[in-house]
């Protein structure tokens, strides 16, 4: 068993024991957390097989963005664990069962049998000079190019959407409106005239004269 | 050496903890959304152990694909349940039930 091969079991088996966390922790919190562990090693995973740029953009986008986004809405809402536990014990055998089952078909599938090192072989390893986001970038704004294209195309769906769902216009709120701002007009929308009589200045009240203080002054000027 | 079932497997073991994850906490919609996740992240696994040992780049293309849709589904998602908290209290799925269906 060389190391590779070593540091594969490794970081395999936190991904597993984190997707499992994941799936049973009573606390939302912690089922992101552990998310995050999960999502890191297999950034790990596939570094080993050299697929550099995607581990580097899971941890970047996935961690950096998508599970703060998760953490933040979990936060944000109040919920309440215990009722939601409650059917978790009851669907536990079913839910157990049909993993199970799956898991065993895919292993008799996905075994060494039919993939294992003499059907695919390790590929040779790469030149010293190759780059991995080179050669992906290359593809991707050539031969990918309209579909590069359509997935910004969702993202900016992705955030219209987001925005315009949760934008909540409170009526209390005063804000203004530019539109009518700008289409205003010189003249009567603008400034309103109106006639009333002429104030009258009230008389100033004359300021009686503060004998104490003038007193303590002389005092000590002399 | 690793081998790409080494890879596939654990591909395999991860989707099946997934969709084991969605039949226990079937009522709690943030626990759903963080399994499609899981899954999304079992099937981008195979992609790139398949990229790397048929020395395709095609597949970490598909990846990179898988993720921005991932992305946006996310952002949706979460938004849509911010809203359902804010008018029903809420993300309990049983008492989603408005649409009476």
């Amino acid at each position: 068993m060389g190391f590779e091969k070593f540091l594969f079991y490794i970081f395999a088996a936190i991904t597993v024991f984190a997707a499992g966390m994941v799936v049973t922790r009573r606390n939302p919190v912690h089922s992101v957390l552990y998310l995050v562990l999960a999502f890191v090693s297999s950034a790990a995973l596939w570094i080993l097989i050299e697929a550099e740029f995607l581990g580097i953009v899971l941890v970047l986008v996935y961690v950096g963005a998508v599970m703060v986004l998760f953490l933040f809405v979990v936060m944000m809402l109040d919920i309440d664990i215990a009722s939601i536990r409650a059917q978790f014990i009851r669907n536990l055998p079913l839910g157990l069962f049909v993993a199970g089952v799956m898991v065993l078909n895919m292993l008799l599938i996905l075994g060494p049998s039919n993939f294992g090192l003499e059907q695919f072989a390790k590929p040779d390893p790469r030149p010293a000079g190759y780059s991995n986001t080179a050669e992906l970038g290359l593809d991707l704004y050539t031969t990918y190019l309209y579909q590069f294209e359509i997935a910004a195309v969702i993202l900016l769906v992705a955030i219209i959407a987001a925005i315009r769902l949760t934008l909540r216009r409170r009526p209390e709120t005063k804000y203004q409106d530019p539109s009518q701002q700008v289409r205003v007009r010189k003249g009567p929308s603008r400034v309103r005239l109106i006639s009333m009589p002429p104030e009258r200045t009230p008389r100033p009240v004359p300021v009686a004269p503060a004998p104490a203080a003038t007193n303590d002054n002389k005092e000590t000027a002399e | 050496m690793i081998a790409l079932s080494d890879y596939l497997l654990l591909g395999a073991v991860l989707f099946s903890i997934s969709v084991a994850g969605i039949f226990l906490n079937r009522k709690n919609v943030i626990t759903l959304l963080m399994c499609i996740e899981l899954m999304l992240l079992a099937v981008n696994m195979n992609f790139v152990a398949f990229s790397h040992f048929l020395g395709d780049a095609s597949g970490q293309i598909f990846v990179f694909f898988i993720l921005t849709v991932a992305a946006a589904e996310a952002a949706i998602g979460l938004a849509i349940l911010v809203v359902l908290f804010r008018n029903r209290g809420t993300i309990n799925v049983a008492d989603l039930d408005m649409l009476k269906g």
